[in-house]
């Protein structure tokens, strides 16, 4: 099996539903002729020509809303938004539209739309290339939120959003991109939307956390395992809708909680996990659900101290176990 | 240095005025203002400081200096250059993320923007910014904003509490190519041309047309290319201009913002420029566009057609530019040594000014009809 990138596992699960499915397009900006600013979709327009690749002036609304008409007549969009930054002029097509179309039409039109983009931070991004947008389409019924955390479950639950009846919002940590590779089948496979992996397991406590923070939280595991401390890690692959049997299982099971997120900690989706371990599995629970996040400020500054500062780092996951594990 | 002495024996004689530029776009014939030598080589040395603090700072990308995005104005120096000769104190500017132009044309310290590209804490947004994000209210510059079109009805609303305040002031609001697309392009000119109605909107639009919105073509983003004629739909009367040409831009300028400072009324100006730089410092790979075109363009390149019509009129000989040259070169290793040497944020700055500090706005009084 060849070994990929997660940006490689994206591009391969576009190009085989492109062939596998006339219906499936894309569209974005510079998504055909430079191929992706992050090179997902390098070669893409000469296989399948400029009518299933399709380049967009700079306009999230346009690309969204058009998306989602295509979506309602029968093809099946994937709409790239280059940075989940530049999501926000397209949010009433996203949430008044996209996912309110099944409701209110008795169920006749579904709205088969997939809407990637690239979040987070750690690569000096910025204010507005650095930001994670995942609870603000969690919270929105109707919508379906995916987060691969690695290059299988990219490739795969990508297809599987490609497939899906409903809006997806497919998000992709770009720190993730190129940061290992990972051996992928070249074939067919799917991951199915909703079921969440254990992607370390142990006794002492449960660490839910997706994305970048997944990995993180995985090397902190290392370091506390060294010191005694066994943690189990739920990789938080798909937010909606939420397996949530898995992380009470496992939460269950040890006794204990940390969310991690790199998105800012009010309203935030830990909030949420949260709650739902309190709500569901309090007896269980031998100390509080704790948080680890990226504080409470307006965007994440360019400086790298203060990029440094505001994201959740392996040394931090580490610490917050610990103190956890102790309690 | 900035413009090779090949490049500048190409511009044939400096005769720059109203030609097309190489898309076959035709700005309106301009009768060029009669700058004087003194006044060109001032010109010329701000153009200069823009592109050696350009090249400086593509320098430091590439050493590892400066991190995340970076988008130089290099090839566009004139634009910016000409329409700021034309800023008075009061006006305000605004503009897209390829800002550091407009910055150090406002008088912005080159050490703080500098500083701030690195990400310092000396920076003229204590590093919180980086490049697309600058800020220096006292100089006018509202900002560089990274979202695309995104700061277009900002503009807007800020001509119009100009006008709401009873001041004389404009505002210059930058946007480029790829921004007339979006849709908070075209709210918010129908907002300037109706409040322009009643003499409440002076908002000169530049449109800084370098041809391609990131790696898209103005041909590919749109089918109607004419970008000035978008402006008829939202009765907003408007002009191109050879955006190569400084002089050129200067007297577009001065009729322009006289305009719109004298009538309240929106007006815009589609310069035609190219960006000989990539889109952005990383990418090295341009499968957009051709050699071929960049060269073509190259042959306009804004510094180079002033240094030919300084040599040609005897305002200055090769010598007097070496020493400009040297000039503007030390004061920008300066500013660079300045970014070098300057230490990081202090980390508890990653939490001030979330929000107003609640005592100092009780003290504000309100301002009573």
């Amino acid at each position: 099996m060849p070994a990929k990138t997660i940006v490689e596992a994206v591009h391969d699960g576009l190009r085989e539903e492109m062939a596998r499915d006339e219906r499936v397009i894309l569209l974005g900006e510079d998504v055909g002729f430079k191929g992706g600013v992050f090179k997902v979709s390098v070669g893409l327009m000469d296989e399948f020509g400029p009518e299933r690749v399709v380049d967009t002036p700079l306009a999230e609304s346009g690309i969204v809303g058009t998306a989602i008409g295509a979506a309602i007549n029968g093809l099946l969009p994937v709409a790239e938004i280059q940075f989940a930054d530049f999501i926000h002029p397209a949010m009433d097509q996203i949430m008044n539209e996209a996912a309110k179309i099944r409701y209110r039409s008795n169920g006749d039109f579904g709205c088969p739309i997939v809407i990637r983009a690239p979040f987070g931070g750690g690569i000096h991004g910025a204010l507005y290339h650095s930001q994670s947008v995942e609870a603000l389409f969690a919270h929105i019924p109707g919508l379906k939120v995916v987060i691969p955390s690695n290059p299988y479950d990219a490739k795969g639950l990508l297809k599987a959003a490609i497939r899906d009846p409903d809006p997806v919002m497919f998000f992709e940590h770009k720190r993730t991109y190129r940061l290992f590779r990972q051996e992928i089948p070249d074939e067919d496979y799917t991951v199915p939307i909703g079921p969440l992996r254990i992607a370390r397991e142990g006794d002492d406590l449960t660490v839910i956390a997706y994305g970048l923070m997944l990995h993180y939280a995985l090397e902190a595991a290392e370091t506390v395992a060294k010191e005694g401390i066994s943690v189990e890690i739920v990789d938080l692959r798909t937010l909606v809708p939420l397996d949530k049997e898995t992380i009470l299982g496992s939460v269950k099971k040890t006794g204990k909680a940390l969310v991690v997120h790199e998105d800012t900690r009010t309203g935030g989706f830990g909030g949420e996990i949260a709650a739902i371990i309190a709500e569901e599995a309090f007896e269980f629970l031998d100390g509080p659900v704790r948080r680890l996040t990226g504080p409470d400020v307006p965007a994440m500054p360019f400086s790298k101290a203060l990029e440094h500062e505001f994201m959740p780092n392996p040394e931090r996951i580490a610490q917050a176990m610990r103190d956890l594990a102790a309690y | 240095m900035a413009v090779s002495k090949e490049a500048r024996d190409k511009t044939g004689g400096g005769k720059a005025t109203g030609a097309a530029s190489p898309n076959g776009q035709q700005p309106a014939a301009e009768q060029t203002p009669d700058l004087g030598g003194e006044r060109l080589l001032e010109l010329y040395r701000k153009m200069l400081l823009i592109r050696v603090f350009e090249e400086a700072t593509q320098r430091a990308f590439r050493q590892g200096k400066i991190g995340g995005y970076l988008h130089v104005y290099i090839g566009q120096e004139a634009v910016a250059t000409g329409f700021l000769d034309a800023y008075r104190e009061g006006d305000k500017v605004i503009t897209a993320y390829r800002d550091h132009a407009h910055a150090l044309l406002l008088g912005s310290d080159p050490n703080a923007v500098m500083a701030e590209l690195y990400g310092r804490g000396t920076g003229i947004v204590k590093g919180k910014g980086g490049s697309m994000h600058l800020f220096d209210v006292e100089r006018g510059l509202m900002g560089g904003y990274g979202i695309v079109g995104g700061h277009i009805p900002l503009g807007v609303g800020m001509a119009y509490a100009l006008r709401y305040e009873g001041t004389e002031g404009i505002v210059q609001l930058y946007l480029g190519d790829g921004a007339i697309h979006n849709g908070a392009y075209h709210e918010a000119a129908n907002l300037a041309g109706l409040w322009g109605k009643s003499g409440m909107n002076p908002t000169l639009f530049i449109i800084e047309n370098n041809q391609y919105g990131m790696g898209t073509s103005v041909e590919r983003a749109t089918a109607m290319t004419d970008l000035g004629a978008k402006f008829d739909s939202y009765g907003i009367e408007h002009e191109k201009v050879d955006g190569m040409d400084v002089a050129a831009v200067i007297a577009c300028a001065r009729r322009a913002t006289a305009r719109v400072r004298e009538t309240g009324r929106p007006y815009a100006v589609e310069a035609l420029t190219y960006r000989t730089a990539p889109h952005g410092a990383a990418d090295i790979k341009e499968s957009y566009r051709t050699r071929e075109e960049i060269n073509q363009w190259r042959q306009r390149d804004p510094l180079g057609l002033v240094e030919q019509r300084l040599l040609d009129s005897g305002a200055a000989d090769e010598g007097r530019l070496g020493a400009l040259r040297d000039e503007v070169k030390a004061r920008v290793d300066e500013a660079v040594r300045f970014a070098d040497e300057s230490p990081e944020p202090p980390l508890d700055e990653l939490h001030t000014d979330v929000y107003a500090d609640v005592a100092a706005q009780q003290e504000t009084e309100p301002t009573h009809a």
